[in-house]
């Protein structure tokens, strides 16, 4: 299970807490957001998480911190996840040698795909950061080939078109049934990771059965969104982290 | 020197490309290969070009500015008539043509990004002329400083979505247009109104605002006898300055000046002028010079003008001015708003608040022209829906 949450979102503070809490409840990998002024495959969910991650005051500097004290008591993969611009403006070398120096594992750029990924491709690889690219349900054969091929790490499979968060789980896992058959086939060298409307484990099991993994965030934020800043809201949080990993038990 | 860009992976020297999510790029693909096709077909062609005659009013005027022309006392000044324009801008060459290749593609619906509205009348006008479902995403303030183009849009049939996100101009309609084509791409077709998103929008739509160009190069070889010394355009994200630029890049002796709005002055954070005081980055899927901050977030753009007011440039631009080939300048909001009323009372022409900014830039330009040289100023839009916003800026109707 991959959980996605936003660089200082709901504050500056808890970030890394969550990281160490997530893991503890079940979480295999973390895909940490870096904040854009402008994610245009995000649906509302992301968007209100980014915007108050960025009037928090997060920057890239921060963002690099927090990695850095996660890494004193966990060894948790972390992903960084973003869109292309806020990497070019720092410095595309200077930012995964960086990223590579707090403990960061990997990269997820949506808006560098592998017609554009050499931006970051070469100095991903000289600093050892993994890059997953992503596949959609419109991807054809051909194409779910060449992303596995240039993925390392997991293979990132959306599940629906769409932005992030829009669809019910319901709806996903009808259509989604055709595609996975078809990522079985083509992509064989990466694990393979579900993300795109879970908001469940029930979700996940129904989707991700057939694949190596699954991914939360849109409905991950919802939950922190409902609870922050009551008494407790961690704990509640880490509640919902734990049923999606094991179901109501 | 032979002008070949943008290279085929969509390039204007290092500026251009496909940012975009893995989800557009077979859009992208399945696009790039019809538009190849409707240049190579005769058939597209024809109704593209008979299309702009009959029904957009094909070619438009070159009208001699006498009374300017004295004003100034120095080159004789032209004014390149896209103002009339059926919709009354620019912008529906793109439209149109655009529009035939989303009905050959078998694209059932059509979304667009508008800002001051013209673009979004001109895609309206279109789906109304072929019958098109048809989706405006504008911001809510734009809605507000150009309410007769809303009325204008839902009249022809369009529905107008309220962008209320971050400025609430055109950057956000033009993100929320994204994502609606992120969530339908199989049956929509985005009409993207400027020369700005991934390949191969930069190109195609110049390509279809080439025309512009074009003909001003047949019209001034017949009034004057030769090429003119100057062309003078404004600029938002770009799309009339480079259709009226592009026929000319390769003629070395025509000057050719990029207006961008400066709002309240390039040298405040109110402004829109980003080749003035932008820096490379990548925003709507291409990399282009961008107003943003140390952090790469995007700062919000401002200009009178809700058509300039992008805190982007189209790819082809930037490149533009790194070879130096076009020159930028800003403009700032007073500077145009002195403009709309000098070209009002001295031609009868009320220009868009947009196009003001263009002829704003020959108060620099003109006593340095020598009389035996001339100046195109490409005219793009007219003013009447600026109405609003000009009687409030000079009180009441300047008299």
């Amino acid at each position: 299970m991959s959980l996605f949450i936003t660089a200082g979102y709901p504050d500056l503070d808890s970030t890394v807490d969550l990281i160490l809490g997530f893991e503890k409840n079940g979480a295999d990998i973390i895909e940490l957001g870096m904040p854009f002024s402008d994610p245009l495959a995000d649906g509302p969910t992301i968007q209100y998480a980014s915007n108050v991650a960025i009037s928090n005051g997060i920057t890239m500097k921060k963002i690099f911190d927090m990695v850095k004290e996660v890494r004193k008591s966990s060894e948790i993969p972390i992903i960084l996840m973003g869109y292309i611009n806020p990497v070019f403006r720092y410095g595309v070398e200077k930012f995964c040698s960086d990223a590579e120096e707090s403990g960061v594992d990997g990269l997820i750029i949506p808006d560098a795909p592998l017609e554009e990924s050499s931006i970051i491709s070469d100095a991903a690889a000289k600093h050892g950061l993994e890059m997953i690219y992503l596949v959609a349900p419109n991807s054809t054969d051909v194409r779910m080939r060449s992303v596995d091929e240039k993925s390392s790490g997991f293979v990132y499979c959306v599940s629906v078109t769409g932005v992030t968060g829009a669809r019910s789980g319901d709806e996903v896992a009808r259509s989604v049934q055709k595609f996975i058959e078809r990522v079985k086939t083509n992509v064989t060298r990466n694990p393979k990771l579900v993300g795109f409307g879970i908001k469940s484990h029930e979700d996940a099991s129904l989707i991700a059965r057939d694949l190596d993994g699954f991914i939360v965030g849109s409905a991950l934020i919802d939950t922190v969104r409902k609870s922050y800043p009551n008494k407790g809201w961690k704990e509640s949080v880490f509640q919902f982290v734990k049923e999606l990993k094991y179901g109501n038990i | 020197m032979k002008y070949t860009a943008p290279n085929k992976k969509g390039y204007f020297g290092k500026y251009g490309g496909k940012f975009v999510p893995e989800i557009l790029i077979p859009a992208l693909e399945e696009l790039e290969e019809a538009y190849a096709e409707s240049e190579k077909d005769p058939l597209f062609q024809k109704e593209y070009h008979d299309l702009l005659r009959e029904y957009v009013g094909r070619p438009t005027k070159l009208t001699y500015a006498n009374r300017l022309t004295e004003h100034y006392g120095r080159a004789k000044i032209y004014f390149k008539r896209e103002d009339l324009c059926h919709t009354g801008a620019h912008k529906i060459n793109n439209a149109i043509g655009q529009l035939l290749l989303a009905r050959n593609m078998g694209k059932s619906r059509i979304i667009a990004e508008t800002g001051a509205g013209q673009h979004g009348v001109a895609t309206a006008t279109a789906c109304a002329k072929f019958g098109f479902e048809c989706v405006i995403y504008m911001g809510a303030e734009d809605m507000e400083r150009q309410k007769l183009n809303v009325d204008r849009m839902r009249l022809l049939g369009a529905e107008v979505r309220s962008v209320e996100s971050g400025s609430q101009t055109l950057k956000d309609a033009t993100n929320e247009a994204i994502r609606d084509w992120v969530t339908n791409v199989e049956n929509t077709f985005y009409i993207i109104g400027s020369v700005v998103g991934p390949h191969p929008y930069p190109m195609m739509t110049r390509n279809f605002h080439r025309v512009i160009g074009e003909e001003t190069k047949d019209q001034i070889k017949h009034e004057e006898g030769k090429l003119p010394d100057y062309l003078i355009a404004c600029v938002g994200g770009g799309s009339n300055a480079i259709g009226f630029f592009y026929p000319f890049i390769e003629d070395e002796n025509v000057k050719m000046i990029g207006i961008e709005a400066a709002g309240l002055g390039a040298d405040t954070d109110q402004t829109a002028a980003t080749l003035t005081i932008g820096t490379p980055g990548i925003l709507h899927g291409s990399m282009s010079y961008l107003l943003h901050d140390q952090e790469g977030q995007i700062q919000l753009a401002h200009s009178i003008s809700a058509g300039l007011d992008y805190p982007g440039i189209g790819p082809e631009h930037a490149y533009l001015n790194d070879t130096k080939r076009v020159h930028y300048y800003g403009i700032t909001d007073r500077q145009a708003m002195d403009a709309v009323k000098l070209i009002s009372e001295k031609e009868g022409i009320i220009p868009a608040i947009e196009t003001a900014h263009a002829f704003a830039y020959l108060e620099t330009l003109m006593p340095l022209t020598q009389r035996d040289e001339v100046v195109v100023v490409n005219c793009s839009g007219r003013g009447d829906k600026d109405m609003g916003t000009i009687s409030e800026w000079f009180g009441k109707v300047p008299s």
